[in-house]
């Protein structure tokens, strides 16, 4: 049975960072309908400024997350103004949109910051590895972990136990009749996608140092992201954890059955055969939409 | 039925080549007064400037005209200047085919210097057989290629491998786990270990490709902590080389018991992964840029006066650069003849150069260099000290690993075993 904490760990921290990647994009695309494909692109802004900020100001990567969050938030609050914005009725347009934010994000962090691999720091405190349970885990995975849940929490109370939630949850469920009750439903679009945007710079934050960064980072995150969102059920919390846990596990038994290829294959498969027989997700939930 | 128009298509197609074959002296002829007009020898640089691989190309790039550079200040070749035509393929092997096709056809280059991946060389690769012109191509690379039309500077899988398993072994041990990344060189690679391991009562735990750019490697560490190798012989590319180094110190694996020995790993990606994640690993490769020779002072000192002090040099800009040297001497030795691709090519067999890794020479038999492998041992300021070296040059195998195939100036021929 000496297999078991191992393989446990291993999904755990791979899901920890679907999770962290993909919660961003549940917000956004949950609540606004919005397919952001540029999400990735937040992701590697949020590493680039990892770097940026620690070569320049040679900041902890701790100290860094609040400013990644604002800087990467502000992104989000730019494109959603000069952008977004005008395309709310026109949902399939957004991904042609957004994907076009990607590609000039990639180029412009490519012409700017160059097209080399970028050295991230991990602080000094977490590059050990500590045992749980005759396991040896590094320190770094279970940070993640922690704060992945701490994040989760964070938008729960934000959804759930806030004004702002509620007004939000509002214009989720009917935006012209929120407006009428006096709702400025454009702020909160405004502000939920900053938020999501905020939230994938802190994951490209997070995972930086312990993958690597480069302009072209961000694609493979959004794929995750997509099916972890996807596979959940689109404007579900429970859902996009529930999925984040159920790939990242069958990712990481796949790869220590056969290998990583094959994981990659087999777990797109069984994505494939999910959406089929459930086409709203594992946790749809059931709201009454204009 | 009738001739549809893919039929036709087909036909004109086959009427236009058999027109090419059956009249080639006039093709031929135009191209020779070409070549060498007014005192100018052309040749094209083909090494992607933008995409996916523009920086270590871009270096391989200005190596390439540093040496052109140095060799018309020293007075050219035989009182010709040699004048690059760069081209910027864009990291794409069709436009890589394309802008062969314009350096050869239209510019009319007498040889190209260029690629980096294999996957652009064997997209070049028509473009130099059907013209007949000659391509050099300076990066280390998976072997099982032989082309009448290419001279290979790079190292092949024999001259990396065969010093270095045998010294693993006797270093570290005899169980060897083999990760790299799923294409064709690392397979290859692969496949001269395992012979090697075979013939030294060596063993593999664990043979595993992990997809290009994957970054994810907790399962792969677990399957290190659970079978226990000696070596980790890794062919990782890319950004999983950072990736891979930095979640194998993250989970507390120790290089002292456990090393990672790459054929892939340079001062780059030591670079972007920080020196103390690389520390203690190993890599073999003919050329570290902390090689001591005089040359080698020369060169690195020239390269920083040339295009920066930050730049750096590596196992593969160090061919980019002598092989200008090897065309040189190859074009010198034809003296007042004709100057063709063909009559360079068979002029280079056997030409010798004191380069910054050691004296090289093209192998007559294959077209390959003879090089001086080097094991290096990566250190925390980014660097390899090299703490291995060749007492001679290794002769370049490209088929090491298939012995019923063997490699001649007329291309590959299969021996009956």
């Amino acid at each position: 049975m000496s297999w078991i904490i191992p393989q446990i760990s291993v999904g755990l921290s791979i899901a920890s960072i679907l999770l962290l990647v993909a919660l961003g994009l549940a917000i956004i695309y949950g609540t606004m309908g919005v397919i952001n494909l540029a999400h990735g692109e937040f992701v590697m802004l949020g590493a680039y400024a990892v770097w940026f900020l620690q070569s320049t100001l040679g900041l902890n990567l701790i100290a860094c997350l609040p400013l990644v969050f604002v800087l990467v938030g502000l992104v989000g609050l730019l494109i959603e103004w000069l952008l977004i914005r005008h395309l709310y009725t026109r949902p399939l347009d957004t991904i042609l949109a957004t994907w076009g934010v990607g590609v000039i994000l990639q180029q412009a962090i490519r012409l700017s910051a160059g097209a080399e691999l970028r050295y991230v720091k991990m602080p000094d405190f977490l590059t050990s590895s500590i045992h749980i349970m005759g396991y040896e885990e590094s320190a770094y995975r279970i940070f993640i972990f922690v704060l992945a849940v701490a994040l989760l929490i964070i938008t729960y109370l934000l959804i759930f136990h806030t004004e702002f939630g509620l007004r939000l949850r509002a214009v989720t469920q009917n935006r012209d009749i929120a407006s009428c009750f006096g709702i400025n439903a454009g702020r909160i679009y405004s502000l939920t996608f900053a938020y999501g945007a905020g939230l994938a710079g802190i994951a490209g934050a997070l995972v930086s140092p312990l993958k690597s960064v480069a302009p072209d980072m961000g694609t493979n995150y959004v794929v995750d992201a997509f099916l972890v969102v996807v596979v959940g059920g689109v404007q579900s919390l429970i859902g996009t954890i529930a999925s984040s846990y159920l790939i990242g596990q069958a990712s990481g038994v796949l790869a220590s059955l056969s290998n990583d290829t094959m994981a990659k294959a087999v777990v797109f498969l069984g994505v494939v055969v999910l959406i089929r027989l459930f086409p709203q997700g594992l946790f749809a939930v059931r709201i009454r939409r204009s | 039925m009738g001739v549809n128009r893919r039929q036709l298509l087909r036909g004109t197609a086959a009427v236009g080549a058999a027109t090419a074959v059956g009249f080639p002296h006039i093709w031929i002829k135009n191209a020779s007064l070409a070549y060498a007009a007014g005192g100018e020898i052309k040749v094209g640089i083909l090494y992607s400037l933008t995409g996916t691989t523009a920086i270590i190309e871009t270096s391989l790039n200005q190596a390439t005209i540093m040496a052109i550079e140095e060799i018309n200040e020293a007075g050219g070749i035989n009182g010709m200047k040699i004048v690059p035509v760069i081209e910027d393929p864009a990291s794409d092997p069709a436009t890589f085919s394309q802008k062969a096709r314009k350096l050869v056809v239209g510019d009319k280059c007498v040889s190209v210097f260029g690629s980096y991946t294999s996957a652009s060389r064997k997209a070049v690769l028509p473009v130099f057989e059907k013209y007949d012109n000659l391509y050099w191509y300076p990066t280390l690379y998976e072997g099982r290629e032989c082309s009448k039309n290419v001279i290979y500077t790079g190292a092949v899988p024999n001259q990396q491998q065969k010093e270095f398993v045998p010294w693993l072994v006797k270093n570290f041990g005899k169980k060897f786990y083999l990760i790299g990344s799923n294409y064709i060189y690392p397979k290859e690679e692969n496949n001269v270990c395992k012979i090697l391991l075979k013939q030294l009562g060596g063993e593999v735990v664990g043979e595993e490709y992990v997809p290009l750019g994957h970054s994810e490697f907790s399962a792969v560490i677990n399957k290190f902590k659970a079978t226990q190798p000696n070596v980790i012989f890794s062919t990782v590319v890319g950004d999983s080389v950072v990736a891979l180094h930095r979640q194998y110190k993250a989970a507390g694996l120790d290089p002292a018991k456990m090393p990672m020995a790459s054929l892939t790993t340079s001062e780059e990606e030591i670079a972007a992964m920080g020196g103390e994640f690389a520390v203690g690993h190993y890599t073999s490769a003919p050329y570290f840029m902390s090689h001591d020779s005089p040359e080698n002072h020369k060169f690195v000192d020239a390269i920083k006066k040339r295009w920066g002090k930050d730049k750096t040099t590596n196992f593969v800009s160090e061919p980019a650069y002598f092989q200008v040297y090897l065309f040189k001497q190859a074009v010198e030795k034809l003296g007042k003849k004709e100057l063709t691709p063909q009559a360079i090519r068979e002029a280079s067999w056997g030409q010798e150069y004191k380069a910054p890794e050691g004296l090289v020479k093209i192998d007559p038999e294959n077209s390959h260099t003879y090089l001086w492998p080097k094991i290096g041992e990566a250190q925390a300021d980014g660097q390899f000290k090299v703490i291995e070296q060749t007492e001679e040059w290794v002769k370049p195998l490209p088929y090491w690993a298939y012995p019923e195939q063997v490699c001649t100036p007329n291309g590959l021929v299969e021996k009956k075993t």
